[in-house]
């Protein structure tokens, strides 16, 4: 008990930490960095709360993927970072108004605790032994959500399409494949047959 | 000493907090208030895994991963759209996008 206590402070502080360190770094690329470590401590938070999964999703999907795109956009954007921090500490103080304000309106509401479940829980955890955490989600999620997984599918269709379309662009003067051009040559235009007198050449 | 249910919502309430507040302090830079959002939806997924496991519900986990699949879709719109708007204008300040402005 006392060892998962020590892992859960150790990675709570570190979260909370590089999630300040994220909101506060100077450089965006270091932004990025603390907000990569910021997620292996949360996945770390769902490792000790007994969701696997999620937690290795969180790595894949967030280190592996979003936190590399934050870090491609940053590093190929030329931005002046010198004139986005002009006025850095404008805001401080309504921020920290209404950052303070909400923190201790959600630490009301926790308090109002304890929380039961409802008499008709959806899907009951199979709890330890019985099978494993993915195992269990996966029979949740392909039975009961399976249109709501299908409809995940089709939000992250939309969003590679749009992102493409967005940043597609055709440049003028680039010479490129044109496919309709070359499947539609036709041999009595492209080819001429000419008959050659023998020893003298086309001439 | 038992960490229970309270301790993950208090590090989920402080991480949504720092969220909120990162947006505030940096109003300028786009690409910092998109990590911001991503704090934020990583503070909603621990609370959602924090009562899932309490209440041996594990439904709060398949929305966690809907959630996640959201947030990586909103990424990555909203990095495409930053990158066509430096295309277009050369910065990406915020108070310089302006363009739906009358």
């Amino acid at each position: 008990m006392v060892v998962h206590a020590i892992v859960f402070y150790v990675f709570a502080v570190v979260l909370i930490a590089s999630a300040l360190m994220v909101i506060s770094a100077r450089n965006p690329v270091h932004s990025v960095l603390w907000l990569i470590l910021g997620f292996f401590n949360g996945a770390g938070l769902f490792l000790l709360m007994g969701a696997e999964f999620l937690a290795m999703v969180l790595v894949i999907v967030y280190v592996g993927a979003v936190a590399v795109l934050f870090l491609f956009v940053v590093m190929m954007l030329n931005v002046n970072v010198a004139r986005l921090r002009q006025g850095f500490l404008d805001y401080l103080p309504i921020g920290a108004g209404v950052g303070l304000v909400l923190l201790g309106e959600l630490l009301l509401a926790f308090g109002a605790g304890p929380f039961h479940a409802p008499s008709s829980a959806g899907a009951p955890d199979p709890g330890m032994g019985a099978a494993t955490n993915t195992e269990a989600i996966g029979q949740v999620l392909y039975t009961d959500y399976v249109y709501l997984f299908q409809g995940a599918g089709i939000v992250l269709l939309i969003g590679m399409v749009g992102s493409i379309l967005l940043t597609l662009r055709h440049r003028p003067g680039v010479r490129r494949q044109d496919v309709h051009d070359q499947t539609h040559r036709d041999p009595r235009t492209a080819v001429t047959l000419k008959k050659v007198p023998t020893g003298e050449g086309l001439g | 000493m038992i960490i229970g249910l309270g301790h993950y919502l208090t590090v989920g309430a402080i991480l949504f907090t720092l969220g909120v507040f990162g947006i505030f302090l940096n109003r300028k830079n786009v690409i910092t208030i998109l990590m911001s959002v991503e704090l934020m939806l990583l503070a909603v997924n621990i609370n959602l895994v924090a009562f899932s496991t309490h209440l041996h519900d594990l439904v709060g986990q398949i929305f966690a991963m809907f959630v996640l699949t959201v947030a990586a879709a909103e990424a990555a719109i909203g990095l495409a759209i930053v990158v066509a708007f430096f295309r277009n204008r050369g910065t990406i300040a915020v108070e310089d996008i302006n363009e739906l402005k009358g």
